[in-house]
């Protein structure tokens, strides 16, 4: 596969019938496939095969699709270019010279170059997001809560939902209806989930609609994405919705917060990986700290080391009051500018990404740039709200991504909101 | 506190978390966190905030049910012995 979308090519059968059964649906290789290996684009993980499916792998079989191949992915979803995937970078199939964004770089990719008709991907701090922006297509980003996080392999447990990657907004909310709801085995899922008809909210009627554009997120962004984003508003507003500016003053620190929680969660949830039970052990006998450290070393890419290090570093004695617990304040702070802001408007517009995307190669040398570009995806992570990117046009040929943010369980409300911007 | 980290630091991190480094890889590291801490430190000017706790406890009764065999527990594993996980060996 040219693209390197996926890392594994497989063919997963699904029931007879139910709603997907002529669909082929990829899934990101951090979600467990019974009997099909589940990589995570680590070297840690290149061998490790799942004992048990998903619960939203079960509801795709259930559903009657078919999954033609594990996605690629930046490595334990740790990047926005799929470049950290120890299995290569996955190529945008807009322009091969770029990237498809990330960390559900190959789920986006496969479904834009229509080598699947819908995919699955998970978004910790934009990860469905702004692959779905670089590549033009359409990804949503659940209420934390709607869809079960069973067999996804955990990055940063807090702030980390499964959504769908589709063409188009009214297959993407379809997906979204087979994945979401409660599961026994994720505690943190909610009745909202159930029973869920988002795909028939796919009307794009606005008219009436209130649309609240943060000033702090158009701000940051390109010329040429912001122009893009404004057509877009513009044709919103000929379409009945009314337009305002509000302020989310916290979201300037959402990405420092975003960063500190996450590295955090992830430097706890990745000490599993020591080689005993699964991955590489390299074969290390000895001490067994230093056996681990060397096992670890060795299966580990540089940027889920960096952010091992840095998680270890912010909750370690001394740092922890002056990041973790300041992250934790900036999570409550920016949840309630989102609270106050709903209280005025129905949705919230930005550019999903405030930049186009970059070429190959060119984000990796600086990690905090790379940080950077998630500035208006991970304030939706820490507020736990509902998010759609759906294609605004094309700035310089490429394309643009515009967000609709929703207030909690209001998928519907960011669904019909998108699908105007599709007319 | 400026938060420039020297090699010493790294290391002992990389202690902390299990993670073995080479010298280039501790240099890299102590360069680049100065950088990203600097850029963490903007967080000591967030406000305390009062947040609404909107999380519950979700319990369930403990009741046995169907789980992995042992044998599908131990599949991934490089190396078992006798139904059992096979760490390294210490000496």
């Amino acid at each position: 596969m040219s693209l390197n979308a996926y890392i594994t090519e497989t063919e997963i059968e699904g029931s007879e019938d139910g709603p997907l059964a002529d669909k082929t649906v990829a899934v990101k290789d951090n979600i467990s496939t019974e009997g099909v290996r589940t990589t995570c684009g680590s070297k840690m993980l290149e061998e490790y095969v799942p004992p048990y499916d998903a619960t939203v792998v079960e509801r795709l079989k259930d559903a009657g699709a078919t999954i033609p191949g594990k996605t690629n992915m930046d490595e334990f979803g740790m990047g926005t270019t799929t470049e950290t995937s120890y299995f290569g970078a996955t190529k945008n199939p807009v322009d091969e010279e770029r990237v498809p964004g990330g960390s559900s770089g190959g789920s986006a990719a496969a479904v834009a170059a229509g080598d699947a008709d819908l995919a699955l991907g998970s978004d910790t701090g934009g990860s469905i997001r702004c692959p779905a922006a670089f590549c033009g297509v359409v990804g949503i980003k659940p209420t934390y809560g709607l869809v079960s996080r069973y067999g996804l392999v955990a990055y940063a447990n807090s702030l980390e939902q499964i959504g769908p990657i589709a063409p188009t907004v009214e297959e993407a909310a379809a997906l979204l209806d087979v994945v979401a709801g409660p599961d026994e085995n994720d505690g943190t899922t909610r009745e909202e989930g159930a029973d869920t008809d988002f795909a028939g909210a796919a009307e794009g009627d606005v008219d009436g609609l209130t649309i609240g554009v943060p000033t702090e997120l158009v701000e940051g962004a390109e010329d040429a994405v912001v122009e893009t984003f404004e057509e877009a508003i513009d044709d919103l507003r000929e379409q009945g919705a009314t337009v305002e500016e509000v302020s989310l003053p916290s979201v300037e620190y959402a990405v420092a917060a975003y960063y500190v929680i996450a590295m955090s969660e992830a430097s706890s949830n990745l000490a599993r990986f020591d080689g005993v039970r699964y991955g590489n052990s390299g074969g290390y006998d000895g001490n067994w700290n230093e056996s681990f450290a060397e096992a670890r070393s060795d299966g580990f890419g540089d940027e889920v080391k960096r952010r091992v290090l840095l998680g270890t570093y912010a909750l370690s004695a001394g740092y922890h009051d002056k990041y973790y617990k300041q992250a934790q304040e900036a999570r409550a702070w920016v949840e309630q500018d989102f609270d106050e802001a709903f209280e005025d408007v129905d949705v919230l517009a930005s550019p999903t990404m405030p930049i186009l995307p970059p070429a190959l190669g060119e984000s990796l040398d600086d990690p905090l740039k790379m940080y950077l570009a998630d500035a208006n995806t991970t304030p939706v992570n820490l507020a736990n709200l509902p998010a759609i990117s759906v294609p605004a046009g094309e700035a310089d040929g490429l394309p643009v991504g515009l967000q609709l943010v929703g207030p909690a369980f209001g998928e519907k409300t960011i669904v019909n909101a998108a699908a105007a911007v599709e007319n | 506190m400026s938060d420039s980290v020297d090699a010493d630091e790294v290391e002992h991190v990389a202690d902390l978390a299990r993670v073995a480094l080479d010298d280039e890889e501790r240099a890299e590291f102590a360069d680049q966190f100065g950088d990203i801490l600097d850029y963490f430190e903007a967080l000591e000017e967030v406000p305390e905030v009062e947040a609404e706790p909107d999380l519950v406890n979700v319990m369930r009764s403990d009741e046995v049910e169907d789980s992995l065999s042992q044998e599908e527990a131990l599949q991934n594993a490089e190396d078992s012995e006798d139904g059992r996980f096979k760490g390294p060996k210490v000496s």
